[in-house]
């Protein structure tokens, strides 16, 4: 999400917020609809609910929530966390010899693996690590690049040079490398998939900070903060009170697609030796322990397979539901329900031509009506161009 | 222009020589390179072996000495004196690096160009047809394949793709369930491509069905699979269709100006086809970069003398049917070739290593060894690229369909063809390319993944090896290529940037 879009977002807001009293206005987004809907039953919410409210009603995101909420609560109840015991009968370690040669049953789900240990639950012990990790790193490396990046913003200068210079040596080395040897580092000193989780964050906020500083080069020249600091607050009170809640639409999206790559960074690490180490397991630990048997007993590498691409996915449909719910100009989702609700409220929405109209429009049959989706309304974005104009020639 | 690339030159290699600094550091204290050793220090042959290892890797000095040590070594790279310094086993890391180099960015370069390719295409395509089925759909696909893990897909194809092809190549043949299903499916795709009414869609998925479902019997019958063939006629209708699409998708067929360059161009390769058969049956790399050169320079030739006002239009038609000639004349004497190497390797695909060991061809057999080989962890590749790409054209050229030019170029009436390719295409391109480069080391990091998979001797393995003993210089080698290509595509991208907008002078 480039500054540019955020502009363009709260400034969509604003205007809806100040005029409600001319719906004829060219209100077509869905979000801008829905938001009209809003302003119309004189329930003034906050920017957050707002977001909140859109992304409820982003189906993907939803279900993928609950199925990444089933699976984090079955992993850690099932066999338990915390030495707390859970409702699985079979312990991850315990050898035994493998009925009927493994095959998945109603004893084992996941069936057995050489030495007999039950399959479900060293999977499951696999996702409890390799969730802990990918969080860990998701949620170290946002805090990083958010604070790094918003202090390379404010302060500019020789500090936003090293920072930025920092980041670029993060852009020029393969993230798998350096993770790599700071993994097989910090799992030399300390072998806990805690301390590898926050390691692994120290290397991956480049990208983050990148974005972070952009936006706030912008924030940093509007009036609430000349306001703040005439009313003399610190640095670091408008960095961390005016600045960083501002991006954290930003933030917030980067925070989920980052921890979906950090699962698959886990896990790669992991099958390349230098992550999670036995008698820890992690997802992609399994596959590498038992990727040869493939022929013979498949069920050993599908399982955590498929696990891995669950967590992935579903994190990265919830980070594609938060970007449409902070920014709904990006979103690709409309539905006729609510261009018939727009019709009913008397707003006229632009309709979505379809292949044959565009070529009718190409042929000058039609006025073109341009983007192919649902136009932005004119006013805002004009505004937003104005606003970001205003703030280039101030810097 | 060159003021600023030789500041941006500047700039990466001061952010080089801090990324090799900090790697190095980071490896040095990764591990102990004498862990292994230790606990049977007082067996006097480990001892010497320890020894041995402590003077391998000079580990009595500090580690900054060492560092300054190898950065004198690999500084001597510029004036042609290099010396990467020497592995645990105190073999020159130099003469290692050249081959792993070699077969890695060999799949690397060939995957992003496959992906830009392919992840382009499909993310225009779906801007275009932004909302439709086929745009959700490959949307869902486009998560699903980022979402993968990669060394999971890479064990997946080599079990599936690579052995049940060369158990099926042994006797090939369809059942007609298999027949029926294919028909089906690529119907499908090509009918949520085309879109448009439900005429249409139902015509396009029954053309595309029954020729399928026609072809597939028919090239078994004509036993097409052991024994390929395509010749001259087939590949005159193809570039003449290529020729036509460049048409279509540019001035239309109207323009003199434009469509001669191309026909005549595509004569041309039809004579060089001929001409050239018998050189071409054993040829060698020089003659190949040398065809190369012509089908890129004789098109231009033409387009610049024929082409008048329509000169990059008429160059790029030209061009394209002298490029797709040439990759077709490759085919056909690949196509030739097959037979015999069919007979020299039974299980084509296979899925260990990068070359068959002791395989002894011909230029075009060697060439098809290392191709096949090349197939599976290529796709691998390509694959997670293709899908960030798509995803990223769509988003940007959506973004630019916003803007106010695009309203104007539609409004002065200009055919879609040209808003779509130089309104907004070429204005999306320019997001495009910086992600393209900055995706270039994240595929580096996948093709380490590849490679232990698919067992190449390749810069991954040259890495981990090196990670795993505690050896730097490996590592470092690694970091040198990488980065150096890193370096070398952000360059690139900012000179494509001068070429692409008009605006960015510097």
């Amino acid at each position: 999400m480039t500054p540019k879009h955020a502009d363009d977002t709260g400034s969509h807001e604003r205007n809806l917020m100040n005029t409600p009293e001319t719906p004829e206005a060219q209100l077509a987004s869905v979000a801008a609809v829905e938001d009209a809907k809003l302003a119309a039953s004189q329930d003034s919410l906050s920017q957050g609910r707002l977001v909140f409210r859109r992304f409820i009603r982003h189906k993907p995101a939803m279900i993928s929530a609950a199925v990444l909420l089933v699976l984090i609560v079955v992993s850690m109840t099932s066999i338990g966390i915390f030495g707390i015991k859970g409702w699985w009968p079979h312990d991850f370690k315990t050898t035994s010899v493998a009925t009927n040669g493994g095959v998945p049953s109603a004893e084992h789900w996941f069936g057995q693996e050489d030495i007999g240990r039950d399959y479900f639950a060293l999977v499951m012990s696999g996702t409890q690590v390799s969730l802990i990790v990918a969080f860990l790193v998701g949620i170290s490396g946002t805090v990083l690049g958010t604070v790094l990046g918003a202090v390379a913003g404010y302060y500019r200068g020789w500090i936003d040079a090293i920072i930025m210079r920092i980041a670029d040596i993060f852009f020029v080395i393969p993230l798998l490398l350096i993770a790599a040897i700071v993994a097989k580092t910090a799992s030399g000193a300390i072998a806990s998939p805690w301390f590898l989780g926050i390691m692994l964050g120290v290397v991956s906020w480049a990208g983050l900070a990148r974005l972070v500083r952009a936006q706030v080069l912008t924030l940093r020249e509007r009036e609430y903060v000349e306001a703040a600091r005439a009313m003399g607050a610190s640095s670091w009170r408008i960095i961390l009170k005016h600045l960083i809640p501002n991006c954290i639409g930003t933030v917030l999206v980067n925070a989920t697609l980052a921890t979906a790559s950090a699962v698959l960074l886990e896990t790669s690490l992991s099958f390349l030796g230098f992550g999670v180490k036995a008698p820890d397991s992690s997802l992609g630990l399994l596959i590498s322990q038992y990727q040869n048997s493939f022929t013979t007993r498949p069920w050993l590498f599908w399982w955590p397979g498929l696990i891995i691409l669950i967590i992935a996915l579903s994190v990265n449909f919830i980070g594609d539901g938060l970007r449409d719910a902070f920014d709904p100009r990006q979103s690709g989702r409309v539905k006729k329900r609510n261009l018939a609700a727009a019709a009913l409220m008397g707003i006229r929405p632009i309709a979505v031509p379809t292949a044959t109209e565009r070529t009718e429009e190409a042929v000058g049959n039609r006025p073109p009506s341009g983007t192919g989706g649902i136009e932005p309304a004119v006013g805002p974005v004009g505004a937003a161009e104005e606003d970001r104009k205003d703030e280039e020639g101030k810097r | 222009m060159l003021q600023f690339i030789l500041r941006r030159l500047g700039v990466s290699a001061i952010v080089l020589l801090l990324a090799s600094v900090l790697v190095y550091f980071l490896t040095t204290i990764s591990g102990d390179p004498l862990a292994g050793m230790r606990e049977q220090a007082n067996d006097p042959k480990v001892a010497a072996q320890m020894q041995a290892r402590i003077v391998a890797l000079d580990l009595d000095t500090p580690w900054f000495l060492r560092y300054l040590k190898w950065l004198g070594g690999a500084v001597g790279c510029v004036w042609g004196q290099c010396n990467l310094g020497t592995d645990v086993n105190g073999n020159a890391v130099l003469d290692q690096l050249g081959s792993a180099a070699a077969s890695t960015l060999r799949l690397v370069l060939l995957s992003v160009v496959i992906a830009c390719i392919v992840g382009i295409l499909v993310g225009v395509l779906t801007a275009i047809r932004q909302y439709s089925d086929f745009d959700y759909i490959i949307t869902f696909a486009a998560f699903v394949l980022f979402s993968l893990p990669v060394f999971w897909v890479a064990v997946l194809l080599k079990e599936y793709a690579a052995i049940n092809y060369n158990n099926w190549i042994a006797n090939p043949s369809f059942s007609p369930a298999q027949i029926v299903l294919t028909a089906i499916i690529l119907g499908l795709i090509v009918m949520l491509f085309m879109g448009g009414s439900w005429k249409r869609r139902l015509l396009s998925f029954g053309i595309v069905a029954v020729v399928v479902g026609v072809a597939m019997p028919y090239f078994t019958w004509l036993r097409f699979w052991q024994y390929p063939q395509m010749g001259p006629a087939v590949i005159a209708v193809v570039i003449l269709a290529v020729g036509a699409f460049a048409l279509q998708t540019t001035v239309g067929f109207k323009e003199r100006r434009v469509w001669l360059p191309a026909l005549i161009s595509a004569v041309l390769v039809m004579v060089v086809y001929y001409a050239s058969w018998n050189l071409l049956s054993e040829p060698n790399w020089w003659i190949l970069l040398g065809g190369l050169v012509l089908a890129i320079a004789v098109p231009w030739a033409l387009g610049v003398w024929l082409g008048g006002r329509f000169r990059p239009q008429a160059v790029g038609a030209a061009m394209s049917v002298t490029l797709t000639g040439a990759f077709l004349t490759i085919v056909d004497h690949l196509f030739v070739t097959w037979p015999g190497f069919m007979a020299l390797k039974p299980r084509p695909i296979s899925t260990i290593g990068s070359n068959t060991p002791n395989f002894k061809g011909t230029f075009w057999e060697s060439f098809l060894d290392n191709g096949t080989q090349l197939l599976l962890p290529t796709i691998v590749l390509a694959v997670v690229s293709i899908a960030s790409y798509s995803r990223y054209t769509r988003a940007a050229m959506i973004d630019v369909q916003g803007q106010d030019y695009m309203r104007t170029a539609r409004s002065k009436g200009l055919p879609e063809r040209t808003v779509i390719l130089r309104h907004a295409f070429r204005n999306a391109l320019i997001s495009i390319v910086t992600i393209v480069a900055m995706d270039f080391a994240a595929v580096i990091g996948g093709a380490v993944i590849t490679e232990q998979v698919f067992g190449w001797k390749g810069m991954g393995e040259l890495f981990q090896t090196g990670l795993k003993n505690v050896d730097p210089a490996p590592v470092m080698a690694f970091v040198l290529v990488t980065g150096g290509v890193a370096v070398l595509f952000n360059l690139l991208s900012d000179v494509i940037y001068a070429l692409i907008d008009p605006r960015i002078r510097v």
